[in-house]
């Protein structure tokens, strides 16, 4: 076996209904190309993203569809063709890693090169486990190692194989997050040394940020969009997509009227008297509107400021104040509730306390409108 | 002893025999989607219920001249199959065969689906899953089977009355000869057959629920 000099582009439309116990059947129905490169797939738990990734490296069989790779067809309900998934040279790996709890690390990253001499696959194994800094481990069971050095090493276990598309499941869920960014540092050198299509999993923002070339997001099983990072999950369309990708501030609200010529609208909040101007979105006067803000682009002052750029300033009372981290989380009530992100010293330079009065400044484009 | 000793040649070719058939048997019955599969799994569990004389009328039946099986081992051999000790063999694995089976099944079964999905998408077949993932994995299991069926072919009766009846050397296990020697009224030799037949039964069954319990595994425990 000798490493593909080009890659393939990832090519995938299929539909699969799942008739889950007593709950309603759901349905995967997806069209999507990946190139080479890490695409991220994101959405929400039960979007569909595993039952996706199974039928890509044929442990599920889709109910009509097509999936190829560059010109080779992994599977075409329409001409009958099904490769079984030991022939696809499709790497998978598990959330829940899966590795061989019989065999040792070394046995289990050989796994796969059975068609290799006894030498070659030594060599190999060798030279990924260095790659991974995992080559002390050799001998072990996976009973005995670490939950990051296991998460490692079914990386290893996957691609040496040399496949000519990798899936990832969620790889690296309950890694602390110095330990997640050097294994997504060693992911990135492999990825810009192979370029393969490599479709990743993730709840996670950090990872997205760190690893993502494109994002697809996925929602009850239909793409909702796809695109660079900052376009997909910078203004998400939909209230779960939103909520998974980070925005603390959901808000119902209604419009008031549009000015097209600004290209902006203004909401009135809930129940209350405040207002936000906000980018025009498809929406009319009197429609009832969500708007997704970050906490973290909510800034606060302790005095009302003049001369900003920001169009929106709310007055308001701090609800609570909570430690996290080096971060420290404000809520502030303007008749709704909002959820800010300041830092310990921005605290401290404002002498903001619960019960302090204060003001809220948002910029228009901000505020983003989710269906 | 001659009795003994037969017995346990008889036990050893009986569980091997059930190895080599059960496993695929197993392997279907753990993995198949066939709706209709509960029906193979009542025939696999039936000599549990069936009195053994009932087995072993019908093996008597087909073995004979006029049956199936005994029509094809005289083409064969040149000799019936009833009353031999490969009779006996060939009914004792009938009568064995759930001891085997069920153990395997239910090991088979217990092995994580995803290390088998894991093994596929390395490019491993069904074949070399078996051997390198699903069968070490099971190795409590396959123990089991193979330590029931030794046990309870080394103590079954009525099915080797029926095919084997009682001759000296050739179908006289041990089970028959206590039943000899009870009848005789040789109580003394009865009981020192039967003494050893039920140490070594204990100890069998100590081996599995050792085994089972985890006392020993070929793998550290996670």
């Amino acid at each position: 076996m000798v490493a593909e000099v080009k890659s393939a582009m990832l090519t995938a439309q299929i539909r699969k209904e799942l008739l889950g116990a007593g709950a309603p059947s759901f349905v995967l129905d997806v069209s999507m190309e990946v190139s080479a490169g890490i695409t991220i797939l994101f959405g929400p738990s039960g979007a569909g993203k595993s039952t996706l990734l199974d039928c890509i490296a044929g442990l599920a069989r889709p109910d009509t569809g097509r999936i190829a790779l560059g010109g080779e067809v992994l599977f075409d309900s329409a001409r009958g063709i099904e490769l079984p998934p030991q022939e696809r040279r499709v790497a998978y790996v598990f959330q829940t890693l899966a590795l061989f709890p019989h065999l040792s690390v070394e046995e289990n990253v050989a796994y796969g090169l059975n068609a290799l001499t006894e030498q070659d696959r030594r060599h190999r194994v060798r030279e990924i486990l260095s790659a991974f800094r995992v080559e002390k481990l050799c001998k072990h069971k996976p009973g005995e190692i670490s939950g990051g050095e296991k998460q490692r090493i079914a990386l290893a276990r996957s691609l040496v194989t040399e496949p000519r598309v990798l899936l990832l499941d969620e790889p690296l869920t309950g890694l602390d997050a110095e330990l997640k960014s050097a294994i997504v540092d060693d992911l990135r050198a492999w990825n810009a040394a192979k370029r393969i299509p490599i479709l990743y999993v993730t709840h996670s923002r950090e990872e997205v940020d760190a690893l993502g070339e494109r994002v697809i997001a996925l929602e009850n099983g239909r793409v909702m969009s796809s695109g660079a990072p900052m376009d997909v999950l910078g203004a998400p369309r939909r209230k779960r997509l939103a909520q998974a990708a980070g925005f603390e501030n959901l808000l119902a609200g209604t419009v008031l009227d549009l000015r097209e010529a600004d290209g902006v609208m203004r909401v009135r909040l809930g129940e209350t008297a405040s207002e936000l101007e906000v980018p025009l979105g498809f929406a009319s006067a009197g429609d009832r509107v969500r708007l997704a803000i970050r906490a973290g682009d909510v800034l606060l002052a302790n005095v009302q400021p003049r001369g900003l750029s920001a169009r929106n300033v709310l007055e308001g009372q701090i609800a609570s104040l909570e430690q996290r981290g080096t971060m420290i989380i404000a809520r502030v009530d303007c008749g709704v509730s909002f959820v800010a992100h300041v830092t310990p010293g921005a605290v401290r330079a404002l002498e903001l306390t619960a019960g302090r009065k204060v003001w809220l400044v948002l910029k228009t484009h901000s505020c983003h409108l989710v269906e | 002893m001659d009795a003994l000793l037969l017995s346990f040649k008889l036990a050893a070719c009986v569980s091997a025999i059930l190895m080599i058939v059960g496993m695929p048997v197993a392997y279907w019955l753990a993995y198949s989607n066939w709706r209709g599969k509960f029906l193979v799994e009542s025939v696999v569990a039936l000599p549990l219920v069936l009195p053994p004389t009932v087995l072993g009328f019908y093996a008597l039946v087909a073995m004979g001249p006029r049956g199936p099986l005994g029509k094809l081992w005289i083409a064969l051999f040149g000799h019936g199959l009833a009353f031999t000790f490969a009779g006996l063999v060939f009914a004792s694995v009938l009568y064995s065969f759930p001891f085997a089976v069920q153990p395997l099944v239910v090991s088979f079964e217990s092995v994580d689906r995803k290390l088998l999905h894991a093994s596929a998408v390395l490019g491993a077949g069904s074949l070399r899953t078996f051997w390198r993932v699903i069968l070490p994995l099971s190795l409590p299991g396959a123990v089991t089977a193979v330590v029931l069926s030794f046990a309870h072919t080394l103590g079954e009766f009525g099915v080797v009355l029926m095919v084997g009846g009682n001759l000296a050397g050739v179908t006289r296990t041990v089970s028959i000869d206590i039943y000899d020697h009870v009848q005789s009224l040789e109580y003394g030799a009865a009981n020192r057959m039967a003494l050893v037949l039920m140490a070594i039964s204990f100890g069998v069954l100590g081996l599995v629920y050792a085994v089972n319990r985890r006392v020993w595994t070929p793998w550290s425990p996670k």
